[in-house]
């Protein structure tokens, strides 16, 4: 087999496999991974066209000068997410949200929320490197 | 096999070093912006905000690597193929798209225009013209290279970049149909799979443009047809391909992206033990090359190439992963990447392309060499000022503190100091280095100073001069 066929076939072969494996990833459901409702669509539009994401994370994906929100409807009072969002903070700016984004906000935060926990406390270590749930 | 001397005669690639060097300018300038807020927090908060300087910042860089990317590509093929370009109204449209891409991201998001995603985002109406510039960028490469038998590996990889480029471009903007961006976890994996494998898509067009020009300074193509090359190339476009899980460790995505991530990041030990293996003879290398300037940056980004990689095979350990994940070190690796070895091995590009004759160079001499230096040691310093932070806020993570969020980032208070001081210095390290390339007016005579410097040889014939 000359030079250039295996390095053609080994192209293809990683290239079909690459092809494959994205399949998988498109179409494949996830256990965790229900659909948000209308008003966490909205409320996810809201996040991404504010940029919220280039100062908090989720899943620790995203900007480091805020904290991750995850799972910030867990740890606090929708009363306190709500002052935030209205007021912003000595760093984040107001954003002069009107009543209906912020509650759809909020129920983005309470979406995200229900798909998982984003701390790396609650994870189990084990001997191979991996982890798990 | 030696290369042979080539008389470029068109410049029609040099407006995009060109660009990207301006755009490289605006990603320090707003990087620096933007890290005051580090220092000062609520600096700028109600007129020049975070949400604005970071796209402002990540973009320009961004912009700055593909620019180059794409104008390397496009001089060095000509020197490879020994002829000018085919099309030159098809690389003409193709740059008037992306300059007008570039300047219409970046004046978008003063309006607030964003699309929000993590971490490339501008709104999705430009991945119209950008794709149409990448399409005809595909064109342009293959109408004057089709041939792969026969041909170097760094022909193989810029194929390679440019094709993927497109597929994980494409794939990132899948988030506009309902059925994705609404399944959080869903929408979250593509995206970190298409950037992922489209970091890796423009290391093989940056790579394979560092191994065409290795080959320049050594002489011989001996390197770019050998099997070993070829190893290393299957070997990069294997974990282009799938080692992106590493980035979503912690999503709750399917298991099998973990295990997949993990074995497959785990071949680039080799890369890593082959570096190690083969110090003595770099050094060696080193040694007689040093003189050259593209060789220098070539030398930094191989110490880059070092730290950069053990920094990422460490993180995809997941159980290691989980102790850097969210922190900053993680940044501390984009920098070291982006600006370690992308940026740098696209300055040795650009000082290839320039040459290092003429009146220019020569005055400058003396300021590149400090540039070089101020370069290095501040991005070491800011590396590891992100690295000791990451692994600050890291302990925070894990602990069962009540600290809040706001304190602990007071804490790292001097880190982040650091950190500034650092990134003033790499500003102005790279600043010294990019001055003597702009003021050679570069879109006027690039490729003539190119063609007499690059005439095949000329390296190995300055080389026996100095000696």
């Amino acid at each position: 087999m000359s030079d250039y066929r295996i390095k053609t076939l080994v192209f293809v072969g990683l290239s079909l496999s690459f092809l494959g494996y994205t399949a998988w990833i498109y179409f494949h459901k996830e256990r965790e991974d229900h659909p948000a409702n209308a008003a966490a669509q909205h409320g996810k539009m809201i996040w991404q066209e504010k940029n919220c994401g280039s100062c908090h994370q989720l899943y620790g994906l995203g900007g480091h000068l805020g904290p991750d929100l995850t799972n910030v409807y867990a740890s606090k009072p929708e009363a306190y997410i709500r002052a935030i969002l209205s007021a912003g903070t000595p760093v984040m700016p107001n954003f002069h949200l009107s009543e209906n984004e912020k509650a759809d906000l909020i129920e983005f935060f309470k979406y995200t929320n229900s798909t998982g926990t984003s701390s790396p406390k609650s994870f189990t270590l084990h001997a191979d490197g991996t982890i798990s749930k | 096999m030696p290369m042979a001397p080539y008389q470029n005669k068109n410049n029609y690639a040099a407006p995009f070093i060109t660009t990207g060097l301006i755009l490289l300018c605006s990603a320090l300038l707003f990087g620096l912006l933007a890290a005051i807020q580090y220092i000062v927090p609520g600096w700028g908060r109600d007129t020049f905000s975070f949400e604005k300087l970071r796209p402002l910042h990540v973009s320009s860089a961004v912009f700055w690597i593909i620019a180059g990317a794409m104008g390397t590509v496009l001089t060095y093929l000509q020197e490879h193929n020994q002829k000018p370009l085919k099309n030159k109204a098809l690389v003409k449209w193709q740059f008037y798209l992306f300059a007008a891409s570039f300047a219409g991201i970046l004046i978008s998001y003063f309006f607030g225009v964003f699309s929000g995603r993590e971490y490339w985002e501008f709104h999705p109406l430009f991945a119209i013209p950008i794709t149409i510039g990448w399409i005809l960028f595909i064109i342009n490469f293959t109408t004057n290279h089709l041939k792969l038998k026969g041909a170097p590996v760094y022909v193989w990889m810029w194929f390679t970049g440019a094709v993927f480029f497109l597929f994980t471009y494409l794939e990132s903007n899948l988030w506009l149909i309902p059925g994705v961006r609404n399944h959080l976890v869903k929408d979250m994996t593509i995206q970190w799979k298409s950037y992922g494998s489209m970091v890796g898509a423009w290391n093989q067009l940056i790579y394979g443009s560092s191994i065409y020009l290795m080959d320049k300074i050594a002489g011989n193509k001996k390197y770019s047809h050998s099997p070993i090359a070829f190893g290393l190339y299957f070997l990069g476009l294997f974990n282009l391909m799938f080692n992106w899980g590493h980035h979503i460790y912690t999503l709750p995505a399917h298991a099998a992206i973990q295990y997949i991530a993990y074995i497959v990041s785990m071949t680039e030990l080799y890369l890593f033990g082959r570096i190690i293996y083969l110090w003595k003879s770099s050094v060696t290398t080193a040694r007689k090359n040093i003189h050259i300037r593209p060789f220098q940056f070539l030398l930094s980004a191989d110490i880059w190439v070092f730290m950069t990689l053990g920094l990422a095979i460490a993180m995809s350990v997941p159980v290691l992963n989980l102790y850097m994940h969210g922190t900053h070190v993680i940044v501390a690796h984009t920098m070291g990447a982006t600006i370690g070895i992308n940026s740098l091995l696209l300055l040795a590009f650009a000082y290839d392309m320039a040459g290092s004759q003429g009146e220019v160079m020569t005055r400058n001499k003396k300021l590149i060499d400090r540039g070089i230096v101020l370069t290095n040691i501040s991005l070491f310093v800011f590396w590891l000022a992100l690295i000791i932070a990451g692994f600050m806020k890291s302990f925070w993570q894990m602990s069962d503190t009540t600290e809040p969020f706001g304190a602990m980032m007071l804490r790292l208070q001097p880190y982040f100091r650091v950190f500034y001081i650092a990134g003033l210095g790499l500003a102005t390290g790279l600043g010294m280095v990019i001055y003597p390339l702009l003021k050679k007016q570069w879109t006027k005579r690039l490729t003539r100073n190119a063609a007499s410097e690059f005439s095949g040889g000329s390296y190995q014939e300055k080389a026996v001069e100095i000696a």
